[in-house]
């Protein structure tokens, strides 16, 4: 099985260690993985401001890059949805489409298609699960809190057999972080404020580690315990995945 | 008119006390709580929803005939029925029907269609005072200020706020804040208005086209005291509050009130079908841009709305920017996407002011796709050229660099491109990020490095 590894390209250059942990896991899979050195940047960050029309650049290296595998990996559910639901070609529809239809959040790969029911592992914390809103909401990762629907979740499956890991209950499941893109400095108070608060509900439950699948979320918590001083660390889910 | 302060500068004011915005949050959440225990307790909810959105489809796509239907109907049953193209000529009917009466004064119960219409100041400005009757509404019509909230209309005050108001225009004892208290002085002074205006104007949840009668849902009862004690009843409505038929009430009614607060039902849900004996009774229906918004193909099912405020509730940034920062008669999700279609000038901003996390959309009762909407209006809103040029050229200079991997590897090397570029690096020089956040910190070789050189090792080795 070819997997093409996407690595978003602020992990790329800010977060190595969750681009290795990914590759490393794959591997630990049996997964014949390899990251095309072209790749860029998905657009995302142009199409949420509404410059959608500004990503046929990105589109068409994304495709160059991506077209030859048969999925395509990505640490990060908002990179991730960004793609299955805007990338196109006009060159290369074909392509295009097959990567739509081919393209995978980390966790929802290892459940959905390497189907992988639980990960051994050593992570002696307690940690909060911050799902992003795209990963959740968008790609599904787990249940949303407002259906009436049956509860559901692959990151949390994947990391009940992690020895030590002491997963907690939020007062709220799924509230957003605030991040949003170019939210986060346009509407800096509230993104802030939001920041805090998610934070806020993780110290009530004294955890040791804020854990996600998408780094943009945690690196905003992050950035605020930082300046707080706070103890608690983010990590994200590659690295406790891939921790022995 | 007014000049509009941006949402984000809005939002930051309503920070600066952060004992209030957690107050207003919690209290939201709180809503927001009781909707989901309420949801969670009917088995066929999901199921509820997905019919309520069919109907709604359905009247949309057939807007024309169910227009005509109700319209007949409602004549037969005796009412008077007239047509506004917009928010003036509705007023200017409205306004009309007062005088042919002589009267001066009008009591109302909550309508926010008269709200995006600017009723109040219109009739002031002509000589007609108006009373809100709605609890929360008089609060903030004392206080001239807007609604906050379309179901909550002043879930911005705390009950000192509202000791303070009714201390200053009731005579209420002054540091008296027991919610029974004031409550009492409301019902006191409302009781008098109701008992002596001859005209009573109330908003209308749902006009059912077979039967050309109308629904006004309160928890107060306040609709009723107006309507029953007043010689002239006018209801107005936005066209897209039709319903085919009157079973598909039932529908509705239990959606409504769940997802709003989370009770089962309103208190009161009022059906009005034809005068009594000695009334006149009208019905103003308005446009005020729907058709334009009912002609834009990704923007039509908003006018599916109900206007239960479930999305405001949830939405995690109305609860930290409060409903005044939207600078619109409907504020937070819903208000975002019909605002620019009324006036995308003005309204530019927000579009802008979300995370796009999705939780509006699903809440919503007839599953109107909130926050694809948002992401819609964006697009729509920078090509038509109501963004800052500064974030287009950044935003250009951006797409060129990324869209080319040769020049992004030199701009990488260089600099770390993505380091300088990212959104949140854009306007360092404002430097939005630092203000309250640490920065990442820079790792000593990026993954594509590390890659690279992996690579090279295991060539050199083979």
């Amino acid at each position: 099985m070819k997997v093409g590894l996407f690595i978003p390209c602020y992990v790329d250059q800010f977060y190595p260690q969750i681009g290795i942990a990914s590759l490393e896991l794959l591997q630990k899979f049996g997964c014949d993985v390899s990251f095309p050195m072209d790749q860029t940047c998905c657009g995302q960050p142009m199409a949420n401001s509404g410059y959608a029309h500004l990503t046929k650049g990105c589109d068409t290296n994304f495709v160059a890059n991506f077209s030859e595998f048969d999925y395509i990996v990505c640490p990060s559910g908002s990179c991730t949805m960004h793609v299955k639901e805007h990338l196109h070609s006009k060159e290369n529809e074909a392509a295009a489409t097959h990567i739509r239809k081919h393209v995978y959040e980390l966790t929802e790969f290892l459940t959905d298609v390497l189907k992988v029911e639980s990960i051994e592992g050593n992570f002696p914390y307690r940690v909060g699960m911050h799902q992003s809103c795209h990963g959740q909401r968008g790609l599904k990762l787990s249940q949303m809190s407002e259906l009436n629907a049956a509860p559901f979740s692959k990151p949390d499956q994947l990391l009940r057999n992690i020895k030590g890991l002491e997963l907690v209950s939020l007062s709220r499941k799924d509230e957003c972080c605030g991040f949003g893109g170019t939210f986060c400095v346009t509407e800096e108070t509230v993104s802030v404020k939001m920041g805090q608060d998610r934070i806020e509900d993780h110290k009530e439950h004294h955890v040791d580690y804020i854990t996600g699948g998408d780094m943009s979320c945690l690196m905003h918590l992050e950035g605020i315990l930082r300046r707080q001083k706070s103890n608690i660390k983010v990590i994200h889910i590659a690295e406790i995945l891939n921790s022995i | 008119m007014k000049n509009t302060i941006d949402h984000s500068t809005a939002a930051a004011t309503f920070n600066k006390d952060v004992e209030r915005v957690n107050w207003h949050d919690e209290t939201l959440w709180f809503v927001r709580s009781k909707r989901d225990k309420s949801a969670h307790a009917i088995p066929e909810w999901e199921a509820l929803r997905e019919t309520a959105s069919n109907i709604k489809n359905n009247v949309l796509s057939n807007m024309h005939t169910y227009l005509q239907e109700f319209e007949a109907n409602a004549l037969k049953n005796g009412i008077v029925v007239h047509w506004a193209a917009d928010g003036d000529e509705h007023n200017k009917i409205v306004h009309s029907i007062i005088a042919k009466h002589g009267v001066t004064q009008m009591v109302k119960s909550k309508s926010m269609l008269t709200e995006e219409c600017h009723l109040n100041e219109y009739l002031a400005d002509n000589g007609v005072e108006v009373i809100d009757s709605d609890l929360g509404e008089f609060i903030v019509q004392l206080r001239k200020e807007p609604p906050s909230h379309i179901v909550l209309p002043a879930i911005h005050l705390k009950k000192e706020d509202v000791s303070d108001t009714f201390n200053e225009h009731l005579g209420t004892e002054k540091g008296n804040n027991d919610p029974q208290y004031l409550t009492e002085a409301a019902r006191k002074e409302l009781r008098d208005t109701f008992l002596t205006r001859k005209v009573a104007l109330t908003g209308v949840n749902f006009a059912v086209a077979e039967t050309g009668e109308f629904v006004v849902c309160t928890n107060e009862g306040n609709a009723d005291m107006g309507a029953h004690l007043a010689d002239v009843h006018i209801a107005c409505m936005g066209f897209e509050k039709l319903i085919p038929q009157r079973k598909h009430l039932g529908v509705f009614l239990r959606l409504l009130a769940r997802s709003a607060t989370g009770q089962p039902i309103t208190t009161f849900s009022s059906h009005f079908k034809k005068p009594r004996e000695g009334q006149e009774m009208h019905i103003v229906i308005v446009d005020n841009g729907r058709s334009t918004q009912l002609g834009r193909e990704d923007f039509r099912n908003s006018l599916k709305c109900i206007r239960c405020g479930a999305c405001m509730n949830t939405c995690p940034v109305y609860r930290r920017s409060g409903g005044h920062s939207y600078h619109n008669a409907v504020a937070g999700p819903i208000g975002s996407i019909l605002a620019p279609n009324l006036d995308m000038k003005k309204n530019a901003d927000l579009p802008f002011a979300s995370t796009l996390c999705g939780s509006c959309t699903n809440v919503c009762p007839v599953k109107i796709d909130i926050h694809d909407q948002l992401y819609k209006w964006r697009q729509v809103l920078v090509k038509e050229g109501y963004t800052p040029s500064s974030k287009t050229m950044a935003m250009k200079g951006m797409s060129a660099v990324l869209a080319n991997p040769s020049v992004f590897k030199i701009a990488g090397k260089a600099g770390r491109f993505v380091m300088k570029n990212l959104p949140f690096m854009v306007n360092n020089n404002l430097n939005a990020w630092y203000k309250q956040r640490e920065m990442p910190a820079p790792p000593e070789e990026s993954f594509r490095e590390w890659y690279a050189k992996k690579a090279k090792e295991s060539k050199d080795k083979k």
